[in-house]
């Protein structure tokens, strides 16, 4: 109806035949060559999972469960966590608002140099987090000499771990919604007088809402499951720096079955995050 | 022609993919051979896979090194981690061929799996305290590691030196409260080489292995505490000749040699179980 090139008389018949098209195109059989690796890979990802659920102690898991250990460990894990997620926001955001924004020489470099703990293997992660703020470390060590707190295996400790290697995810999804966000409205409120920070807290952050919440989502999700970085920088105790991914480690080491409980926990909690994640990436493109 | 290609590329891919780590390039397995006969054995060619504790990550490399030399065609492939995982990971069905356990405790569970049988301690370990190289806490025997502030790594308690280590504190009264339990012990070793803690207990073959990184200081032998060492070929191994032919180079007097070099106390045959 909203077309200008068109006779309104002739477009719907159109529209529709389109339409019709695209639904039974999608009825239609699916070429074996992509149907048979689609299935494979589906195969591939879902076993592992059903793996999980068959071979699971149901019976023994409310006592496996109900070890303060346990808890402990899921305690700790959404803690540091969500914690890891609140520093990233609260430092990651303004330097992907950076990172999209600062035209100068340079920035791209920054940019690649601040995302490559995407692909560094965390246990890298670890080590490079001891040689920087461990006891002896080139920051760690004046911290020490300074005021005497040290960072490695400490629950501060695991946010850091945690932070290192989460904040990526959530600086890498805002960046690209800041340099996709329409500047028009910015500019306007520019003209009318409005100073930057004024604009960034009431035009550009509101503008990006949806990027924000899966971007902390993505890096929360992320600092859940940290485990290399984690256990090579904070060690591995209970109740203080082992976090849940450190306990199914740990228990597959003693007592496989729990830490088949253990990782049933896991997998709800990731159920939860696929779940609030839904609106975004599994309902194909609505929300971008 | 093209569409074809591509469709047996797929396939093929598809095939190794659903064939999976289950399968060996090794050669079919003979008949175990008879223990006397090992070294007279033509026929040993092809890979096997050892599964050994940490603490024997540098005397097995050399045993490795010295049975490929001895035995040109084959290949000796470690995977060096917790005995403990080690253990879960062969009774899951992972393709090992030998099982060196720092513990009879893992070996065992891996025997009531019934995935090897009749092992043989070839050899014992005992513990050590290692310290950085400047000592900064002033570290000079176990009491001090009960010391307030003072940082201790030790090994998680299900793991050989985690359980050991805990022998010791028990043999000495001492309740120890560590700041990180490990993973294995060659963790314990890398937490106390940086620096991060100020002591750490690991096995006197770690700290002779460390070379100078670490300081170690002797625990007395009224209160110290051993480990002994078993080995297997296991029933499942793909490759049991070989398998078989390593297992009996370990046990022998030259392996013996190599074992106490890195500071293990071999067992004499007499000893054996």
């Amino acid at each position: 109806m909203t077309s200008k090139n068109r006779p309104a008389a002739g477009q719907v018949p159109d529209q529709r035949s389109r339409q019709a098209a695209r639904a039974a195109a999608s009825r239609e059989a699916i070429p074996w060559l992509l149907g048979i690796p689609a299935l494979l890979a589906a195969v591939f990802l879902l076993v592992p999972l059903a793996g999980l659920l068959v071979r699971a102690p149901w019976l023994g898991l409310p006592r496996l469960l109900a070890d303060s250990q346990v808890l402990d460990a899921l305690r700790l894990s959404l803690l540091c966590a969500s914690a890891a997620t609140a520093v990233s926001l609260v430092f990651g955001v303004p330097l992907a608002w950076v990172l999209a924004r600062w035209q100068v020489r340079g920035i791209s470099v920054l940019r690649a140099l601040v995302t490559l703990p995407l692909v560094l293997p965390p246990v890298v992660g670890g080590v490079a987090l001891l040689l920087a703020f461990g006891r002896q470390g080139i920051l760690g060590r004046l911290l020490d000499e300074w005021t005497g707190i040290t960072l490695p295996f400490t629950t501060a400790g695991v946010v850091i771990a945690e932070t290192f290697v989460a904040m990526p995810f959530l600086i890498i999804t805002v960046e690209g919604a800041f340099r996709a966000s329409d500047r028009g409205f910015e500019e306007a409120a520019a003209t009318l007088g409005a100073s930057r920070l004024t604009i960034f807290r009431t035009i550009t952050l509101p503008l990006i809402g949806p990027s924000l919440l899966a971007g902390a989502v993505l890096c929360w999700a992320r600092a859940l499951g940290e485990f290399g970085a984690t256990i090579t920088f904070a060690g591995n105790f209970p109740g203080r720096t082992q976090t849940m991914p450190l306990a199914v480690y740990v228990a597959l080491e003693s007592d496989p079955e729990a830490a088949v409980a253990l990782s049933l926990v896991m997998l709800l909690v990731s159920i939860a995050v696929l779940a609030g994640l839904r609106d975004r990436w599994l309902t194909t493109g609505a929300a971008r | 022609m093209r569409r074809s290609a591509l469709t047996v590329t797929v396939a093929a891919t598809a095939g190794l993919l659903l064939a999976g780590c289950g399968s060996s390039s090794a050669p079919p397995a003979s008949p175990a051979t008879s223990p006397g006969r090992v070294s007279s054995s033509p026929a040993l060619s092809g890979t096997i896979n050892v599964f050994a504790a940490a603490s024997l990550q540098e005397a097995f490399t050399t045993l490795g090194q010295q049975f490929e030399a001895a035995h040109p065609g084959t290949k000796v492939v470690f995977n060096f981690g917790p005995s403990s995982g080690l253990a879960t990971q062969i009774t899951a069905g992972a393709p090992a061929d030998v099982f060196a356990s720092a513990s009879t405790q893992n070996m065992d569970q891996v025997v009531k799996a019934a995935a090897a049988t009749s092992p043989t301690d070839f050899a014992s370990n005992t513990m050590e305290i290692a310290v950085p190289v400047k000592n900064p806490a002033g570290v000079t025997g176990l009491s001090d590691l009960v010391k307030p502030g003072l940082k201790v790594a030790l090994c998680q308690i299900a793991v050989p030196c985690g359980a050991t280590a805990a022998k010791v504190f028990a043999n000495a009264r001492l309740a120890v409260t560590p700041v990180t339990q490990e993973i294995d012990v060659k963790a314990v070793l890398t937490k106390v080489t940086l620096g991060e803690v100020d002591a750490g207990v690991v096995y006197v073959t770690d700290v002779r292995a460390a070379g100078g990184k670490v300081k170690g200081i002797q625990i007395p032998a009224n209160v110290n505490a051993s480990t002994a060492y078993p080995i297997a070929t296991l029933t499942q191994a793909p490759n049991k000749a070989t398998a078989s032919a390593f297992t009996e180079y370990v046990l022998s007097a030259g392996g013996a040699r190599v074992l106490t070099t890195d500071g293990f106390a071999a067992m004499s045959p007499a000893h054996r179980t």
